[in-house]
């Protein structure tokens, strides 16, 4: 595989990122349904005992960045396979983790507003009890966002139609969902399927929120996030294999 | 396999190329040159191999056997990416994005300036539409934005896959002149068309019917060696020729 080309990749997350910002309607629900998703959750707890908001909140936080960007990266992907423009790349002197990285830092950055937003919702509007820094969360978001990106670039390879790859989300997404720690916690979950929870990234995610939230303490979430950014290069070089400079 | 002496005078080699696809033997064993210098017309009816022959030569096709040398070395090689430029019959750039922001990606990626963006608006004779979306724009001039980034880094081989469909004549036959204007300053030109009375603005034809070449020659010698008023009748001649042999 090339080396990594500053100019190119730069050229990527420039050429993503105005695309983006012509697309109003994209750019609205990225930046405003995250913040709204997290104030009906405030809500349902509102005049209940407890502080359920503050036990969820932290792990919808996780959630949302990782499902918005699997899905938007997933068709941005897929469309650029099927109109042609990424053969074209792909002839053109442009290295494969170029493309990907070019990708992963453009959706990263929107990642980074979108998280900056939806925790100072949170945070100040919504009275979420964080512990620890709120700057580690929004790392966390980030690292979970070029998560779903590199995820969603490796999955577009195996669909053929948008509706295909709008399938991948409960498929890939739903599962970690489930398995996370959110429903049941994750040591009381039948042997196989904590298992399998343990190899799911999400789960690492997630876990980094509710520490974050939760206590004062780095090192676990410092290593929680070095697991899903593990993932996350693993998936890209995952989607890398998946571009292919010559078809059969 | 033998070395071909005049390997360096053409921009294109192919030797016994053949490719299958799911099954279908869409070429079957081929051998021509593609010469600089010269605008050469590959023609046939649709479904022929066309654009797979082209693929071919661009190193995006896997190639079942035979060989496709570009330039001195085979088709697909990291050297040859900035050397070749590539119309696809779809208009492979960006809908959501202005015509400048699409060459000026292109641009960055190939390592030019936006002087050259500037200059291959004006090649395609778009810089009335310049700052118009993409997807705002007739489907001829889509395609005249897709040549256009096949223009930015002035390629030894331009491959253009019908490229003049649905054009009005008027800038058909601007598009001809660029062709043999880029031709004139070194560049081997292949155009694909289905459309026979194109052929006659190429300096060369290649005949092809069902993944075989079944003449490569100039216009006139075409029109000459099958006694065919026009290269439709020409083909046709072969055709029956081929068929009665």
């Amino acid at each position: 595989m090339s080396a990594v080309t500053p100019r190119a990749t730069t050229a990527v997350t420039t050429r993503v990122l105005t695309q983006l910002r012509r697309d109003h309607r994209t750019l609205a629900m990225l930046l405003v349904l995250p913040c709204a998703l997290m104030s009906l959750l405030w809500w349902m707890f509102d005049g209940l005992p407890g502080d359920g908001f503050s036990s969820l909140g932290p792990a919808l936080l996780a959630l949302i960045p990782f499902i918005i960007m699997f899905l938007v990266t997933s068709v941005t992907t897929l469309r650029e396979r099927t109109s042609g423009t990424l053969e074209r790349l792909l002839a053109m002197p442009m290295g494969k983790l170029d493309f990907l990285l070019g990708y992963a830092i453009a959706f990263g950055l929107v990642a980074a507003l979108q998280s900056a937003l939806a925790v100072g919702v949170c945070v100040w509007l919504l009275d979420l009890t964080i512990v620890g820094s709120v700057w580690m969360l929004m790392v966390v978001a980030v690292v979970d966002a070029v998560l779903g990106t590199a995820l969603g670039l490796f999955v577009s390879a195996f669909a053929r139609t948008e509706f295909q790859a709008v399938q991948f989300m409960p498929a890939v997404v739903i599962p970690q969902i489930l398995l996370c720690g959110l429903f049941v916690p994750r040591d009381a979950l039948p042997r196989v399927l904590e298992v399998i929870s343990d190899l799911l990234p999400l789960s690492y995610a997630v876990d980094a929120m509710q520490t974050v939230a939760a206590t004062n303490e780095t090192g676990d979430v410092w290593r929680d996030i070095g697991l899903v950014a593990a993932y996350a290069v693993v998936a890209l070089a995952l989607g890398a294999l998946t571009l292919r400079r010559q078809s059969p | 396999m033998p070395i071909i002496h005049h390997m360096m005078k053409n921009v294109v080699s192919v030797r016994s190329l053949a490719v299958t696809r799911d099954g279908n033997e869409v070429l079957r064993g081929l051998d021509f040159e593609v010469a600089p210098g010269q605008v050469t017309g590959l023609l046939g009816p649709s479904g022929c191999g066309k654009t797979t022959l082209m693929r071919s030569l661009v190193g995006v096709q896997r190639l079942t056997s035979g060989s496709v040398e570009v330039l001195g070395s085979p088709a697909g090689s990291a050297s040859l990416r900035d050397q070749i430029g590539y119309v696809t019959q779809q208009a492979s750039v960006y809908d959501d994005l202005t015509v400048t922001e699409n060459l000026r990606f292109f641009a960055r990626i190939l390592g030019l300036g936006n002087e050259r963006v500037s200059e291959c608006v004006d090649l395609v004779a778009l810089g009335e539409h310049r700052d118009r979306v993409v997807s705002h724009l007739s489907g001829g001039q889509r395609s005249r934005v897709s040549l256009a980034v096949a223009l930015l880094g002035q390629p030894s081989l331009l491959v253009l896959d019908e490229p003049t469909v649905g054009l009005d004549p008027v800038l058909r036959v601007e598009l001809w002149q660029t062709f043999h204007a880029l031709a004139d300053a070194g560049a081997a030109v292949l155009v694909s068309s289905h459309v026979m009375d194109e052929a006659s603005r190429c300096d060369r034809l290649l005949l092809m019917r069902e993944g075989r070449l079944i003449a490569d020659d100039t216009p006139a010698g075409l029109l000459g060696n099958t006694g065919a008023d026009d290269i439709e009748s020409a083909f046709l001649a072969l055709v029956q020729q081929e068929a009665s042999a």
